[in-house]
């Protein structure tokens, strides 16, 4: 033994213990990590944004007493009834499979209390949100599960579903563990297999079929309700175009932070872009095409305050969806149930594992045991709570911005902490007039 | 019978006034003329109605019918009767790509020959064609028949579920996971009972036919299946 110091353990920044851990994972289990939940990388976000502030030049509206409308109306464009929210902030669609029949009535009864949408997902509709639904957008998925005419008709609006932020270009999976007899029922396949949802519609492929596709959709519901194209964030410029250009009332955009039930970590860490990325892109396709405010545009993926709304909205989208966030709100990865966590071998707001069924909080899972414990009544008020702080902390900042409704936000209100929140959003680093790209530098 | 010119009075009157059929009703017949490869006729009827089309349609005839049979006196474009729920569709001759794609119910009957992806991802359809099936067809189908008395293309009942092929002819390849299976009493029943009501009786009997289904391997991941992926 030498008695000069030893160099200190140093963990390879490439080969981290992170990383090992993973290796270490598949080689023992020979498959891949599957989890929902969106990116958990550290993404350029609305946090690398800020408002400037009313000043001189910009004067701001008192606070509590002059008026900042939230409402917003979906779906002008064809519908012989769009649809007219009082917040600008929706449900994202989600399965009834990936979540309990409890948790779906949780967020009807939430949303319509706070006089927004909720939105189905892979499965079918349920009575249970139908019901608690005032207001319900109808998924229509590739997978088609429990898909028919009826249905279709008793919405409030269709969501004709290309791509998902988490995983564009990927389908869904519902794993055994979670196809109890009812949702093995509604999606007409054997109890205890693992259910995959395909990536590409069965009856049509590319633009030109998309557009017979919703020509279809709404002849068969007689041009009564909005058609709305949800797409991953993939090429959002191209697919807001080819959406608009394919018929759409409302195009719908998903970021890479955006949630899935289930999905391999790889594609949805390695897949798609970040929602700030894709926001511009979207504005601007709208923009060129004259279309902007005309073809509503709604974003999703990592909204959490209505500092996030109210970044999304100055960014130019109409309103915003949120499905993780919902969840949180409704219960999901509380601290309160830490030890059950601990059993499952993570942590209270690291639980990402909803394909198994055994969420503790009652609301990923189809076992009754679970499910019973989570109150669809309470989960309700706690999301209507949630919501109306969101669009009340949006309303502050567009009052202090001076703008008496939130659409009258703007990029001009904006600018950016990082060169690449800087680029992505198109706004200048705070301190200068410098947008990166922009006239050549 | 209603008689309506599709070339005059336009797709948009012509479901409205076949939408607007509810339960029993003393319009029965329907003669839809002009068709022009029109998309989406018919599409959404929900009335124990009979419509006959005379002439080609486009995309999505049919689609999602409930309780009426819609008669095509042409070929039909992709999508005929997609995503059915009960009634009949008969195509007195050719049928495009996706015909009777995730099809819950009623019976689809193909006089001529279907394209590719013929009953895609069915959900308990009941499908005969009596010419030839294209490449990829029954991918991912859940459950219900198809009866082919034709030949089948490539890639037959890739990714099955619980579904049910019979092919006459001979088949290209087998998709993942889609076997043959032995042919029982109860499956010739089936067929007799499909040919049948596909109106193919006279040119086919259950003993020329093989079945088709699922392996079931790949109903849960197992990573020694994963060549199959």
């Amino acid at each position: 033994m030498s008695d000069f110091p030893h160099t200190p353990p140093k963990f390879s920044w490439t080969f981290s213990p992170e990383a090992n851990a993973e290796i270490r994972r598949a080689a023992a289990s020979g498959i891949y990590d599957i989890r929902g939940g969106g990116s958990k990388r550290r993404l350029p976000h609305f946090d690398d944004l800020l408002f400037l502030g009313a000043s001189i030049s910009r004067y701001p509206l008192e606070g509590y007493r002059e008026k900042c409308g939230t409402d917003v109306w979906l779906g002008t464009r064809f519908a012989k009834k769009p649809i007219h929210l009082d917040i600008p902030i929706t449900i994202a669609g989600m399965s009834f499979g990936s979540l309990s029949g409890p948790a779906k009535e949780a967020l009807g009864r939430g949303a319509s209390a706070a006089g927004t949408s909720t939105t189905t997902g892979d499965g079918g509709m349920t009575e249970e949100e139908r019901g608690h639904s005032k207001t319900l957008v109808y998924q229509y998925l590739p997978s088609r599960y429990g898909m028919n005419p009826d249905d279709l008709r008793r919405a409030d609006a269709i969501e004709l579903v290309v791509g998902q932020g988490a995983k564009p270009g990927g389908g869904g999976m519902l794993l055994g563990q979670k196809i109890s007899d009812r949702v093995a029922m509604m999606r007409n396949l054997p109890k205890g297999i693992d259910q995959r949802s395909a990536c590409r519609h069965p009856d049509w492929t590319g633009p030109d079929d998309m557009e017979i596709k919703i020509h279809e959709l709404r002849e068969i519901t007689d041009w009564q309700i909005p058609i709305y194209v949800k797409i991953g964030g993939a090429r959002p410029y191209y697919d807001t175009a080819l959406s608009v250009k394919a018929g759409a009332d409302v195009v719908v955009l998903d970021g890479m932070q955006g949630g899935t039930a289930a999905t391999q970590d790889v594609f949805i860490e390695h897949v798609g872009q970040p929602t700030l990325a894709c926001i511009p892109q979207a504005v601007k396709a709208l923009q060129d095409l004259g279309m902007h405010r005309k073809v509503q545009l709604i974003v999703s993926g990592g909204i959490r305050n209505g500092a996030d709304v109210a970044k999304a909205l100055a960014l130019g989208a109409d309103a915003v969806s949120i499905g993780t966030a919902a969840l949180i709100a409704l219960g999901d990865n509380d601290p309160a149930l830490e030890a059950e966590y601990k059993k499952l071998g993570t942590t209270a707001g690291a639980y990402d594992d909803w394909h198994e069924g055994r969420d503790p909080a009652g609301i990923t899972t189809q076992d009754p045991e679970l499910y019973n414990r989570f109150d669809p009544i309470l989960g309700g008020r706690r999301l209507t709570n949630y919501l109306k702080v969101m669009t009340l902390e949006a309303q502050t900042i567009a009052r202090a911005c001076g703008k008496n409704h939130l659409h009258n936000l703007e990029p001009e209100d904006l600018c950016a902490l990082t060169i690449e929140a800087a680029a992505m959003a198109g706004v200048p680093i705070a301190g200068t007039n410098w947008i990166p790209g922009r006239n050549g530098f | 019978m209603q008689s309506f010119d599709l070339g005059k009075d336009g797709l948009r009157a012509l479901n409205s006034a076949l939408h607007a059929l509810k339960g029993q009703t003393n319009m029965t017949a329907w003669e839809v003329v002009n068709p022009k490869g029109a998309h989406a006729i018919a599409a959404g009827v929900d009335a124990p109605v009979d419509i006959t089309v005379r002439g080609s349609t486009g995309y999505y005839c049919a689609g999602m019918n409930k309780q009426a049979t819609i008669r095509i006196k042409g070929s039909a474009g992709p999508g005929v009767a997609e995503n059915m729920m009960s009634g009949t569709v008969i195509v007195d001759g050719d049928a495009s790509q996706y015909a009777g794609a995730t099809g819950r119910g009623g019976l689809l009957v193909i006089k001529g020959n279907a394209s590719s992806r013929c009953g895609i991802s069915m959900k308990g359809i009941d499908i005969v064609v009596h010419g030839h099936i294209g490449h990829m067809s029954c991918f991912m189908a859940q459950s219900g028949n198809i009866v082919v008395l034709g030949d089948a293309g490539e890639a037959l009942g890739d990714s099955l579920y619980e579904a049910r092929i019979f092919v006459r002819g001979t088949v290209k390849s087998l998709g993942a996971d889609c076997i043959e299976k032995e042919m029982r009493e109860e499956h010739l029943l089936i067929l007799e009972d499909l040919l049948r009501r596909g109106e193919a009786d006279a040119k086919a009997k259950p003993e020329e036919f093989r079945r088709y289904g699922s392996a079931r391997k790949l109903y849960n991941f197992n990573i020694d299946n994963a060549a199959a992926y």
